[in-house]
């Protein structure tokens, strides 16, 4: 099994790599991760701040474009260019599709978001205002990247590349505004709303986990827990998503 | 023994916007035996890619049982002794040929030597031995076909099937196609292929199944299906200037060549008696029999009213 889903990682990784958007992501990546130099100069005593703000913001923003882009390809691509005929011809379980194109995308993610942090952080050691918490910040976005490219594969097999990217990017938003479902809950009177506020802030993917920026640019302590949270989170909600991935290409017919 | 089985399959559609059921396939029962070159023919829009698609498993029977080797067709297992190569197939176009073979042989689990023979044997035996490391963005439609062929072959499989294999080459790479399905019988091997070209069934085939508006229509040995008798003969004559015959009719006249039909020996034999009185230089003689293109024909005429255009453009759509 580990062989198939690595060969199909693999050639999911080689399509990346000779993938146009992934080029131009990258390359808009470092140049806002440079900018960032640029603007730190308009504003007075808070230069490191900006840069470090700015930096991670650039790659959190073009990790998950790249997590939407090509992850929502990932399964629909392949039906509409009809390569996955030959592919599930093969002696390969529809399951094992799934996670070698997943597999190929984690890799994919982890070379471009290596790419991205290795320039910002040269930025920073040659500023003198290189932080090693840092390192921890880019790991947890590398996790969100993760669990959103999971989402985006469930939608690849539930639907068109269009919807899905609207909902996926829909879910990144969400995921990141879950405190104000907290926050109405609070509000509501009827137990009825207060329990489907719950539900939802319960069900939906929560992205404030793999959040710590704010603490690392600020300089304030990050509890421990949280990144041994956001690592089981990432594990067991990465893994109900990519199942029900799974299960629904599982009875997909391949017209 | 019977190496592909299709029992009782039915498979139908529904329409974007209604909610009426329309069959593609009803009650198919059909069986391939080992070693034979089986012919699956039919228009466009028959069902012949929808059967094809059920028996590898990328669409599912809404009734019926489909069995490979003896076995429950839905055992991903049994795939190690299929190959495969769908209509009108699209590839990785960023791969190179030797990748694209080398990747397809990974899935089989094959050792890094043996994925290296057969990847450089099978591109030889398709014609593109130095064609490999261009990417497939690169390649005609012939020589796709061609790559497409040698993946499906990468598994020396016991069974192979092609969904129109001929389509879209040019006479050249038709040939080589046929070649190397003859070549897969010599081997011993089983293929099932589709097919509208019809010429091409009738060289190669040991027997045919005749899809039409999803039904089996015929299945047999060409011989049993189509009379092979001379339904009538066409005599193509120079100089003959009057328009009355003794038998038959005339039916087209260019410049000073006639083109007569005579339905009987008798009056074919009458027919050049009258020529030789009359002086006409006689041409060609040519005996017409019932060929599988007219049975298809035959059995096809009538298009079902009730089917909708939707159902059979689905089928039809790789085609274009």
């Amino acid at each position: 099994m580990f062989a198939r889903v690595a060969a199909i990682a693999l050639n999911t990784f080689r399509e990346a790599i000779r993938n146009r958007i992934l080029y131009t992501l990258l390359v808009f990546a470092v140049a806002m991760i440079s900018f960032a130099q640029i603007l730190s100069l308009l504003t007075v005593g808070s230069e490191e701040k900006i840069i470090k703000d700015f930096g991670l913001a650039s790659i959190d923003i073009f990790g998950v474009l790249t997590s939407v882009f090509i992850g929502i390809g990932l399964v629909s691509g392949e039906i509409e260019r009809r390569t996955v005929y030959t592919l599930l011809a093969k002696p390969i379980h529809r399951f094992e599709f799934v996670l070698g194109k997943y597999g190929g995308l984690m890799i994919t993610l982890l070379v471009n978001t290596t790419v991205m942090a290795l320039w910002f952080f040269l930025v920073l050691i040659v500023k003198g205002m290189f932080d090693p918490r840092l390192v921890l910040a880019v790991l947890l976005l590398y996790f969100q990247f993760l669990l959103i490219t999971a989402i985006a594969v469930l939608f690849s097999c539930l639907s068109s590349p269009i919807l899905s990217s609207v909902l996926t990017l829909a879910l990144y938003i969400i995921g990141h505004l879950l405190w104000s479902l907290d926050l109405l809950k609070e509000k509501l009177t009827s137990p009825v709303g207060k329990t489907a506020c719950a539900a939802l802030y319960y069900l939906l993917p929560n992205l404030q986990n793999f959040d710590i920026k704010g603490q690392v640019v600020h300089g304030l302590p990050i509890d421990p827990a949280v990144p041994a949270f956001a690592t089981v989170y990432l594990v067991l909600y990465g893994s109900a998503v990519l199942l029900g991935a799974c299960a629904v290409f599982q009875n997909k017919e391949l017209q | 023994m019977a190496v592909l089985e299709l029992s009782g399959i039915s498979k139908s559609y529904r329409t974007h916007l209604s909610l009426r059921k329309y069959w593609i396939l009803r009650d198919l029962t059909l069986s391939v035996r080992e070693g034979e070159i089986f012919g699956f023919i039919g228009t466009n829009g028959a069902g012949k890619t929808t059967t094809i698609k059920l028996a590898i498993g990328l669409i599912f029977p809404d009734g019926g049982t489909i069995r490979i080797f003896g076995e429950d067709a839905r055992r991903v297992g049994l795939r190690r002794r299929i190959g495969f190569l769908p209509e009108n197939p699209y590839f990785y176009d960023y791969l190179t040929g030797v990748e694209f073979l080398d990747f397809h042989a990974r899935l089989f689990g094959l050792g890094s030597q043996e994925r290296r023979r057969r990847v450089q044997d099978l591109l030889e035996r398709v014609g593109l031995g130095n064609r490999g490391d261009r990417q497939l963005r690169h390649y005609s439609k012939g020589m796709l076909q061609r790559i497409g062929l040698a993946q499906a072959l990468i598994n020396d499989p016991d069974l192979v099937i092609l969904d129109e294999p001929m389509s879209g080459l040019d006479p050249i790479g038709r040939r080589e196609v046929r070649d190397i399905i003859l070549d897969l019988k010599a081997r011993g091997r089983t293929v099932f292929f589709s097919t509208h070209i019809l010429s091409d069934t009738e060289t190669i085939c040991d027997r045919v199944g005749m899809l039409v508006r999803g039904t089996l229509k015929a299945v047999g040995a060409i011989d049993d299906l189509v009379a092979r008798q001379v339904r009538f003969w066409e005599v193509a004559v120079r100089g003959l200037r009057d328009d009355h015959l003794p038998c038959g009719r005339i039916v087209s006249r260019r410049e000073d060549v006639v083109l007569a039909r005579v339905e009987t020996e008798d009056d074919l034999k009458r027919l050049l008696r009258f020529l030789d009185a009359r002086g006409g230089a006689l041409i060609s003689v040519t005996p017409a029999r019932e060929s599988l293109e007219d049975l298809l024909i035959r059995e096809s005429r009538g298009a079902d009213p009730e089917r909708p255009a939707e159902v059979r453009e689905r089928e039809a759509q790789h085609v274009r």
